[in-house]
């Protein structure tokens, strides 16, 4: 693989197909956890973690799967690789897996990861695919930051708990709240598809 | 386990802690079927059995094998299997006795696996160390809960087809701005007291 096809393969997943803003997959990770910057960035490692790891072993081992039962399969190799992520967070840093909650097991039914694995990993051989993950992941990754950083500075007027907004604000308690999920989803994506119009010159397709 | 106790386990997953609104499980089905009246409605139905099922299934698993077992670091993998062979077999049932149903749902049923709101629904018995009964009655109420913020969010959309929203909004994100709005209205019950 050339130095060339990985940065291609880094753009196609942060920006031309980034996950949650433009592909609109695990909408649910993206709008719960992203309330303060330290969760959504450590959702969005703990998601590209697993995803590098259930690529690489989606793609070794997709030539020895009968297609009938793939996605059954797909399905128990990603959740051996959540449940590691899962105990290691609750070993090494007990505050994010507490955070996180019933999101971390809940990475497993994260569309993200099977869709890569359905489309990707398993046409792909292992080091593309991984490098798919890693591009991919960080797509999510940057995107939850994105969401985190508008909520957590609108929301509480903090940023990484530190507070950055003048006592003057009130911070608006209602973007922390689930309400604010979904409004900052879909202003976020909205400036994503004005920007794509605006991009592709009023052609429909957006050429990359 | 008194009987009021169960209602406000089942007025709490349907109203103040809704799946979809508030703990923002079943997202993707919530938007992707949420088209059309019916198919929410059948979709609806559908994952109040499922979720049904899945608890009580969940929690026989967790109680006679993972425990026993010392097993219970192996929970998600668990049930996310359980979860899987669950939805086959509604599949397969549904193809069978209703298949205008089947048809209707397509390709949204085989995505109930990995419906959030199942494995969460799941989870959240186990956490919340909840028993048969209340298991059950927290997964068929979740559903519940379910069905009505699509039902209601369907009804919405079928409005705004019509209706005239910046150009940059289409689709997906008009849809989140609405559902942003009926969350809205959910926070009011937040202030709900049970007993």
């Amino acid at each position: 693989m050339t130095f060339k096809k990985f940065l291609g393969q880094m753009k196609n997943g942060i920006i031309t197909e980034n996950p949650s803003l433009v592909l609109l997959l695990g909408m649910c990770a993206t709008m719960a956890v992203s309330t303060s910057l330290k969760n959504g960035l450590g959702m969005g490692l703990a998601t590209t973690a697993v995803l590098i790891c259930s690529n690489t072993v989606v793609s070794l081992i997709r030539k020895l799967i009968p297609s009938k039962i793939r996605i059954a399969s797909f399905v128990v190799v990603i959740a051996g690789f959540v449940t590691i992520v899962e105990m290691l967070l609750d070993a090494f840093i007990p505050t994010l897996s507490n955070a996180l909650g019933v999101f971390l097991p809940l990475i497993v039914v994260n569309c993200i990861i099977l869709a890569r694995a359905e489309s990707f990993a398993s046409k792909n051989p292992p080091l593309s695919s991984a490098v798919d993950g890693l591009s991919m992941g960080l797509g999510f990754t940057c995107s939850l930051c994105a969401m985190s950083i508008i909520r957590e500075i609108l929301g509480n007027g903090t940023l990484w708990g530190v507070r950055v907004v003048p006592s003057v604000y009130e911070p608006a308690l209602l973007v922390i709240m689930p309400v604010g999920g979904f409004l900052t989803l879909g202003f976020l994506i909205a400036l994503v598809q004005h920007i794509k119009s605006k991009h592709s010159g009023g052609k429909e397709e957006d050429e990359q | 386990m008194s009987i009021t106790g169960l209602i406000s386990i089942a007025l709490s997953a349907i109203l103040i802690e809704n799946f979809i609104l508030v703990k923002f499980l079943g997202i993707c089905p919530f938007l992707g079927v949420s088209k059309k009246m019916d198919t929410a409605v059948g979709m609806g139905l559908a994952v109040i059995f499922v979720m049904g099922l899945a608890s009580l299934f969940t929690w026989l698993v967790n109680h006679f094998l993972l425990v026993p077992l010392h097993l219970e670091y192996m929970q998600t993998l668990a049930y996310i299997l359980v979860i899987a062979s669950l939805v086959q077999f509604v599949e397969m049932f549904l193809q069978k006795s209703i298949p205008t149903l089947y048809r209707a749902l397509g390709i949204y049923l085989p995505l109930i696996t990995t419906n959030c709101a199942v494995l969460g629904v799941a989870v959240l018995n186990t956490t919340k160390g909840y028993n048969l009964l209340e298991s059950v009655v927290y997964g068929v109420s979740g559903g519940i809960g379910f069905l009505v913020a699509i039902v209601l969010f369907a009804s919405i959309r079928e409005r705004i087809q019509f209706s005239e929203h910046p150009k940059a909004f289409e689709g997906f994100p008009i849809a989140l701005v609405s559902s942003a709005l009926l969350a809205m209205a959910f926070m009011g019950f937040s202030g709900l007291k049970i007993w």
